[in-house]
């Protein structure tokens, strides 16, 4: 492949998530300037968004920092909510299982959310789909760069306006979650999933160090499966 | 806590889920059932997240209408079976937690 082909690849991989990448960076304002109002230092901060470079997991240690929780309930919740990212990496082990590790590497460290949508859209798409870790580096890079300039940014805001975290600004993400699941509740084991946690969690909250979260996440998820006819097809005229 | 170990962990933690199936790929198949389990992460944790953070306001259930969290939650939610638009969704929250904010 030439190389005007990969960088037109790239530059499209780019373009392409531009409208993710716009709505994320509000996202990556809050983290900074609530990172900071938490606590952590701002080079913890900006590495933190350098190093794990996953939105949700920094939220949610963020927030379990505030609250004090323990450290390996902390490690245990920002693991369970990264299983997705497995989840996402293995839809795509076909378009890289012929890649060097040169590009499987890079490509891991940067699987977020918004490539994945973009990248699996383009395949999605095409069906000729070589050269597509061009594409895939370039929605990543473009995404990594608007993150750390956005953390930077929000760890100033932070330091500035030392008040803003009485402002209530953890409601974006709230409201950004609500964005990201409500539409994905498709079927009655998503509706169930998303009721389960919400009851789970309204009885365990006294629990000590967010166990009640892992709790909760994990009795939905099996309540889902359970109820999941795709999980047991030959079992599908049991179920209603 | 020592937040350089936090972020070493996370990094480790985060790295590993995204890098395992790549790294295997071609040579391994994750069950079935880990597949449709691992699809419900995101629902259950953000429910939970989304819970803990508007329902329950400096530890204890705060279910009223002066609580600012709940009513943008709220909103963000209708606002989300009518539009399946991101930016939608989150200017109604947002819209409804400054209304809310400066009325009440």
């Amino acid at each position: 492949m030439s190389t005007k082909a990969k960088s037109s690849l790239f530059l499209q991989g780019a373009v392409d998530s531009s409208p993710l990448i716009l709505a994320a960076i509000p996202f990556g304002l809050i983290f900074g300037a609530l990172a900071i109002t938490t606590g952590l230092s701002a080079w913890a901060t900006l590495s933190m968004s350098l190093f794990v470079f996953a939105g949700a997991s920094q939220f949610i240690a963020v927030s379990l920092l505030a609250s004090a929780t323990a450290l390996p309930v902390i490690l245990l919740t920002v693991f369970v909510v990264n299983l997705r990212h497995m989840l996402y990496a293995a839809s795509l082990m076909p378009q890289v299982e012929n890649l060097p590790q040169k590009f499987r590497l890079p490509m891991a460290f940067w699987l977020t959310d918004e490539t994945f949508a973009v990248v699996s859209n383009q395949v999605a798409r095409n069906d000729d789909t070589s050269g597509l870790h061009w594409y895939f580096l370039g929605s990543a890079l473009a995404m990594y760069t608007v993150w750390a300039t956005c953390t930077v940014i929000g760890i100033i805001m932070g330091q500035q306006i030392p008040d803003i975290a009485s402002w209530g600004l953890d409601v974006a993400m709230l409201v950004g979650f609500i964005g990201i699941i409500v539409p994905n509740l498709k079927f009655r084991a998503d509706w169930a999933c998303a009721a389960t946690a919400m009851f789970s969690t309204l009885i365990t909250y006294q629990w000590a160090n967010q166990t009640g979260l892992l709790f909760s996440s994990f009795l939905a998820i099996s309540v889902a499966v359970l109820l999941d006819k795709r999980v047991q097809p030959g079992l599908e005229q049991n179920h209603e | 806590m020592n937040e350089w170990l936090l972020i070493a962990a996370m990094t480790v933690l985060t790295f590993t889920p995204r890098y395992l199936p790549f790294g295997l790929a071609g040579k391994v198949k994750i069950p079935p059932i880990l597949e449709r389990a691992l699809t419900y992460v995101p629902i259950a944790v953000l429910t939970s997240i989304i819970t803990q953070s508007s329902l329950i306001r400096e530890g204890e259930l705060a279910i009223d209408l002066a609580n600012n969290h709940l009513l943008a939650v709220l909103a963000a939610f209708v606002s989300a079976l009518i539009s399946r638009r991101l930016f939608v969704i989150v200017t109604v929250g947002l819209t409804t937690f400054i209304v809310a904010k400066l009325l009440l």
